[in-house]
């Protein structure tokens, strides 16, 4: 009588099984019809003005999250100050918001009647279900992503070198740019390509705060969602297009950390507290 | 003359670092166990650890001052700080390294500091003494008016040391800058600095010639860390062995290779002190006047001559050692160590 090995056995059965469960759905996503009929719904005008919407609205966000992200990431890197963990804490609480919440909570800042909605309408300016509104859901949900990675790799820039530049001669801002921002480079990219992929898919606070209007706020998942009932393959289409979108990113990320020197791409990769 | 003034308090950890020096053209070692906080008083003078009282000056200019409230940026001070891992830029090529601090002299460094054929390497492909090297040019390229070195020599292995030191050694004398350097090793500090300190608790217990420190050691903390004697001669081989003319004129013997000037290491309860040559193994003798004799404990050391010898209190009384006495002070071949030395400057 010959004893299988149960051990090895089950574990091959369970990656089997794990593997299909997540690869499925993608494979149906282009199987499903020819794919001809996909590539063809391509050329669909709501797939176009939705592709632009996103892009858009996304790049602006990025640009506004590299902007503001990358000073508040140097300052609590290299800074000890009382509340230090808190701020973390804070900056971090949107990755685990419910997206409900963050919608309802842009609306109850900038709406018509929100925190600020009487002095944005001072200067004539309504942000709900408007392209803005679109740039500040996408990057309420996807800054922390980068913030946290870039306060990582802040953090994981040798103060000796930094103290090594201040000596001969250069100035703290000097220090930022030629050896803080070059150093942490390779991180800060990776914060930045999640943050992006996270903008690019965000739904929930879109639909929200933005509404899902073609042309206008329509983003490519709100376009998935607003085809899903009436045209099967164009919603499929879209589907198709943000799949191949997300693998390059992420093959963009794995080719590009090799070779730069800074921390791991960890999505939860915690911000290390720096003890003296 | 351009000297920097120090005279501050260093919070640390458990006590407070007290020290007053004035520094001058020359090069003074900090010598005190790891976690005296030498670094510290670098670190202060370089602008990057704030004193909590005191005043650092250069020659008129005030870097520091508790009761003016001033406190220079690091970048206003003209200081060059080697760190004791060097703290080489990883991204960037040695010249570009070296031009950081200033573009002026990056070609005449590169070749002084025999770094012409590394110029385009990354510090990474670098040895540990040649990271010393660039280290050492980056922080001469600002042009600085004080060195500051912390532990330079900790960070090569034993192999590279030696030849590591006589370097820096020849370095630092052709630079003429004050130069304060730490570093727990007193040996290091014996072949670099002219003027030793010794940093114990806090305090800076002595400072002196190293040859002053192993001669007449104010506690016996200084008398454990200095231990060895130093002495200086030129060597060349003879036979097995190798020979070294002392200064003073007196010829020994060493096991140990070497040619050239040399530093001669002999620890103290090496030497044997008698009448007159002893009927052993021993090679060496130099033959001189007891100028002190100092008891420690159940020991006595005995300085004859250039060396420092240490018997036991009851062979002192024995030989009815006194000063001024004559004697012969023996020590082997084998207890006698050689540390290559560049030639003195002309």
């Amino acid at each position: 009588m010959t004893r299988r090995p149960l051990f090895p056995f089950s574990l091959l059965v369970a990656t089997v099984i794990s593997g299909a469960f997540l690869l499925l759905p993608l494979i149906a996503i282009f199987t499903r019809i020819p794919l001809s009929t996909l590539v063809d719904q391509l050329g669909n005008q709501v797939v176009l003005d939705a592709l632009i919407v996103s892009v858009k609205t996304t790049l602006i966000a990025q640009a506004l999250i590299l902007l503001f992200g990358t000073p508040t990431a140097y300052l609590i890197a290299t800074r000890q100050f009382r509340g230090r963990s808190l701020a973390i804490t804070l900056i971090e609480l949107p990755l685990v918001l419910p997206p409900a919440v963050a919608g309802i909570g842009l609306f109850a800042a900038f709406g018509r009647s929100g925190l600020l909605g009487s002095t944005l309408r001072v200067f004539g300016l309504e942000l709900p279900f408007t392209q803005t509104a679109v740039v500040l859901a996408v990057a309420f949900v996807a800054s922390p992503l980068y913030v946290r990675q870039a306060i990582a790799s802040f953090e994981a820039v040798d103060q000796s070198l930094v103290d090594a530049s201040r000596t001969l001669g250069a100035s703290p801002a000097r220090t930022f740019a030629r050896i803080a921002l070059p150093l942490a480079v390779g991180g800060l990219a990776a914060g930045a390509a999640l943050a992006f992929a996270r903008g690019l898919g965000e739904f929930g606070a879109t639909i929200m705060f933005a509404g899902s209007f073609q042309g206008v706020t329509q983003t490519l998942p709100l376009a998935i969602y607003a085809e899903f009932e009436n045209r099967f393959e164009v919603a499929l289409a879209i589907g198709g297009l943000l799949v191949v979108i997300s693998a390059l990113l992420l093959v963009a990320l794995k080719i590009r950390l090799p070779w730069t020197s800074s921390t791991s791409t960890s999505l939860f990769l915690s911000a290390r507290s720096r003890s003296s | 003359m351009d000297i920097l003034n120090i005279d501050i308090t260093v919070p640390l950890r458990s006590f407070a670092l007290e020290l007053a020096l004035p520094l001058g053209t020359e090069t003074v070692a900090l010598v005190g166990p790891s976690g005296a906080g030498k670094s510290t008083v670098l670190r202060a003078i370089a602008g990057l650890a704030r004193p909590s009282r005191g005043a650092i000056t250069h020659a008129g200019e005030t870097w520091f001052s508790s009761e003016r409230g001033i406190n220079l940026a690091p970048e206003d001070r003209s200081v060059g700080l080697v760190f004791q891992e060097y703290a080489l830029f990883p991204h960037m090529s040695v010249r570009r390294n070296i031009a950081y601090g200033g573009t002026n002299r990056v070609d005449e460094l590169l070749e002084r500091l025999h770094l012409g054929a590394l110029a385009d390497a990354r510090p990474g492909q670098l040895s540990g003494g040649e990271r010393q090297r660039v280290a050492l040019a980056r922080a001469l390229a600002r042009d600085p008016r004080v060195l500051l070195l912390d532990e330079p020599l900790t960070a090569l292995d034993a192999h590279t040391k030696a030849s590591v030191r006589a370097e820096l050694r020849e370095l630092l004398r052709e630079i003429q800058l004050p130069t304060l350097l730490v570093t727990h090793d007193f040996e290091d500090a014996a072949v670099l600095a002219q003027q030793v300190g010794v940093i114990v608790d806090g305090s800076l217990v002595q400072i002196d010639t190293p040859a002053a420190l192993v001669a007449a050691p104010a506690n016996p903390f200084v008398a454990s860390l200095t231990g060895a004697n130093l002495v200086e001669g030129n060597a060349r081989a003879h036979g097995d062995l190798t020979e070294v003319i002392l200064d003073e004129g007196t010829t020994v013997y060493s096991t140990d290779s070497g040619t050239g000037r040399v530093g001669i290491v002999i620890y103290p309860w090496e030497i044997t002190v008698s009448a007159g040559k002893p009927d052993d193994s021993s090679l060496n003798h130099v033959t001189g006047t007891i100028t002190s004799l100092v008891t420690i404990d159940n020991r006595v050391r005995v300085q004859v001559g250039p060396l420092t010898a240490e018997t036991s209190l009851g062979s002192a009384e024995r030989l009815r050692l006194k000063e001024g006495g004559q004697v012969v002070a023996s020590f082997k071949a084998t207890a006698t160590r050689l540390l290559p030395l560049l030639q003195p400057p002309r």
